[in-house]
């Protein structure tokens, strides 16, 4: 297996796709550009009309996105950022999500948009969101969250072809990592987990890059003679709570790691579940590690320590364990 | 007007004919209790419905608004589904799911109705690219009002439309206010078309109460949209008789004047159709359209009144495409 980036995951992704539906088209500011790496080759091989570059207007061309997925096409909209989702929240939350709803099941959208965290990297307040878990309290969305090269190509594939609006949001910090990703063909399904660690003292639910850094603090209690389970949930919506639920049945204890806010965030949702689901199966009270309820600052030494890494992850791993 | 057969014409009559008596069933409704929530009529705009409407080819797509129940009657849409789904009724074109500001007829190319001010403009863009990816020639008719041409999406679609050159009409239906404020207190130029300019778009407007001066004027466009030569701006300068919302709220409302509405039924759409027609169709002729068009609407109503209501569980249903687990939902 060719060992690859996050970002050459992404992009051998969309040309898989662009290449065997001509319905597949991406659009987005600077695509055709190429300015991040995930488009390379599109426009030499697909043209300017299927790697559209748009003017800077996210409400608008989300808007533009969702009709041309009313008529049989299926956009894929790239954001780069995150946080200029901001700007087509409108479109999201009041087209794309409530299309199939609202119509009686007339039309449907399927439609792809692609939204990069570029959180951890001292690029300030309005450009650090990790703003999955608002979308998650939008019913008709799907979120996918994935944590490798392998994941991300093969939930993106999955993305592309699912029949309703999905929202991918691409860990920035974990762009030009490598990892395994195999020739032929593969898709990943929406709403399984990935179990990376076994174990049966602690479970361990991560997202996003927040399952790198708790794979690591599981080999790193693995040696005190701690076995953690690492489970990454790969989509928040449809959640795999059963995976989840089977694994703190074993464990009896569950933390929870994520690098969005705490308040009401995807952190909170899954241990909510448990709390409700799994409580007679808790050992000890659930906990979370969580990035502050706090605007994201720009100087690299007020933001460092703002999202729980590996020593942070094993510390609370441990305190638990203890209980 | 001399090139629009005889046979048009009268379906033209015969639809505004259809939402006229639709809105005023649905006013009489509304105002007994049968529908929930909000609703908007269009009585005084028929004129500008049906004659955009019907300047497109059956399979062109429509883009509505929240005052919209004429736009998919004006795309030919059946009227019993449309008024079991005001009625929310399991027979409703959306399956009791949208209502009275959501009404879609996917079949006839109504691509639906956003309640958000604005929000259909860039959907209509999106539709149109789509045909031209698709090759087709399919043009797609976006109604919007002067209010929606204040938000940001009406800019960002004319220069997405413009820049690209899609098979889009854009139809601004200026009907003077926004709620209660009036466009002149909302916008600083009294004419939406003159917008067009800035992006470099064909505009043209035309006197909203007469159908076949819209039916005219939106044809070019739909040729000049179909011929691949981009976007047009059409603004239909209309009234609409009621409030903006049916109920109690502007009650004793003065923000516009008597006198004005006055003067503007007086050019009643239908009133000025049957003024044209006169010369070669007689007043009986055009009297039974339009006792055709009570009666089919009658007929709606009771379609609408004996279907039966959605059962709960549907009300967990068309979430998605695919469905996924959902907290007391789907799966």
């Amino acid at each position: 297996m060719a060992k690859i980036t996050f970002l050459e995951a992404i992009a051998q992704a969309q040309h898989e796709e662009m290449a065997r539906d001509d319905s597949v088209f991406l659009m987005g500011e600077d695509v055709s550009g190429n300015v991040y790496g995930s488009s390379g080759g599109l426009l030499e091989e697909f043209g300017p009309q299927r790697v559209l570059d748009t003017p800077i207007c996210e409400s608008g061309f989300t808007g533009v996105a969702i009709g041309a997925a009313m008529v049989g096409m299926r956009p894929i909209v790239d954001y780069t950022i995150a946080s200029f989702m901001y700007l087509a929240t409108d479109q999201l939350v009041s087209m794309a999500a409530k299309s199939s709803y609202m119509y009686g099941g007339q039309t449907h959208i399927p439609a792809v948009f692609r939204a990069a965290m570029f959180y951890n990297g001292g690029i300030a307040a309005q450009h650090s969101d990790r703003n999955y878990s608002m979308f998650m309290n939008v019913p008709g969305l799907k979120i996918v969250v994935p944590s490798s090269p392998y994941d991300a190509k093969g939930l993106l594939k999955s993305a592309i072809r699912d029949d309703d609006p999905v929202l991918i949001f691409e860990d920035g910090n974990l762009w030009g990592q490598r990892g395994e990703v195999p020739g032929e063909e593969y898709l990943l399904p929406f709403g399984q987990a990935n179990v990376l660690k076994v174990g049966s003292d602690v479970t361990i639910v991560a997202i996003a890059a927040r399952v790198g850094e708790s794979v690591k603090a599981a080999e790193r209690l693995a040696k005190e003679g701690i076995t953690a389970e690492v489970i990454d949930p790969r989509t928040l919506v449809p959640l795999d709570t059963h995976t989840i639920l089977e694994s703190v049945a074993k464990t009896g204890r569950l933390l929870v790691v994520d690098q969005g806010h705490r308040t009401c965030g995807a952190a909170g949702e899954i241990a909510a579940v448990v709390a409700e689901q799994g409580f007679w199966d808790l050992q000890a009270p659930i906990k979370r590690l969580t990035a502050p309820d706090m605007q994201i600052p720009f100087s690299t030494a007020l933001e460092q320590g703002f999202y729980p890494d590996a020593g942070m992850i094993a510390t609370a791993a441990r305190e638990l364990v203890k209980e | 007007m001399n090139s629009v057969s005889e046979s048009l014409q009268l379906e033209m009559y015969r639809r505004m004919g259809l939402i006229r008596h639709f809105d005023q069933a649905v006013q009489k409704l509304f105002n007994s209790g049968r529908i929930p929530g909000s609703t908007h009529l269009s009585i005084g705009q028929e004129g500008e419905v049906v004659g955009a409407c019907m300047a497109l080819r059956e399979d062109d797509y429509m883009v509505g608004n929240h005052r919209s129940h004429g736009h998919p009657i004006g795309k030919g849409a059946g009227v019993n589904a449309l008024m079991a789904e005001i009625l929310g009724k399991a027979t409703g074109v959306n399956q009791g799911k949208g209502g009275s500001m959501h009404l879609a007829d996917f079949s006839v190319g109504s691509l639906g109705e956003s309640s958000i001010v604005g929000s259909g403009l860039p959907v209509a863009v999106g539709a149109a690219l789509g045909s031209k990816m698709q090759g087709n020639d399919r043009v797609t008719l976006c109604f919007f009002g002067d209010g929606a041409s204040n938000q940001g999406y009406f800019h960002e679609s004319m220069n997405m439309a413009a820049l690209w050159k899609l098979p889009v009409v854009f139809l601004c239906e200026n009907n003077g206010y926004g709620v209660t404020t009036p466009n002149r207190r909302a916008a600083a130029l009294e004419d939406i078309s003159a917008r067009a300019a800035g992006y470099g778009t064909p505009s043209t407007i035309v006197d909203g109460q007469q159908c076949l001066a819209v039916y005219d004027a939106v044809t070019e466009a739909v040729e000049r949209a179909r011929g691949g030569d981009g976007p047009t701006l059409v603004e239909a300068k209309t009234y609409r008789y009621h409030h903006h919302s049916e109920g109690p709220l502007y009650d004793n409302m003065t923000y516009r004047p008597d006198e004005e509405l006055a003067a503007w039924k007086l050019r009643d759409p239908l009133l000025l159709f049957r003024q044209q027609l006169a010369g070669y169709l007689g007043a009986a002729e055009l009297d039974k359209i339009e006792e055709q068009a009570q009666a089919e609407i009658a007929g709606a109503l009771e379609f609408a009144e004996l279907s039966p209501f959605p059962e709960p569980e549907e009300g967990y249903t068309h979430l998605y495409r695919t469905p996924i687990a959902v907290y007391g939902g789907e799966l």
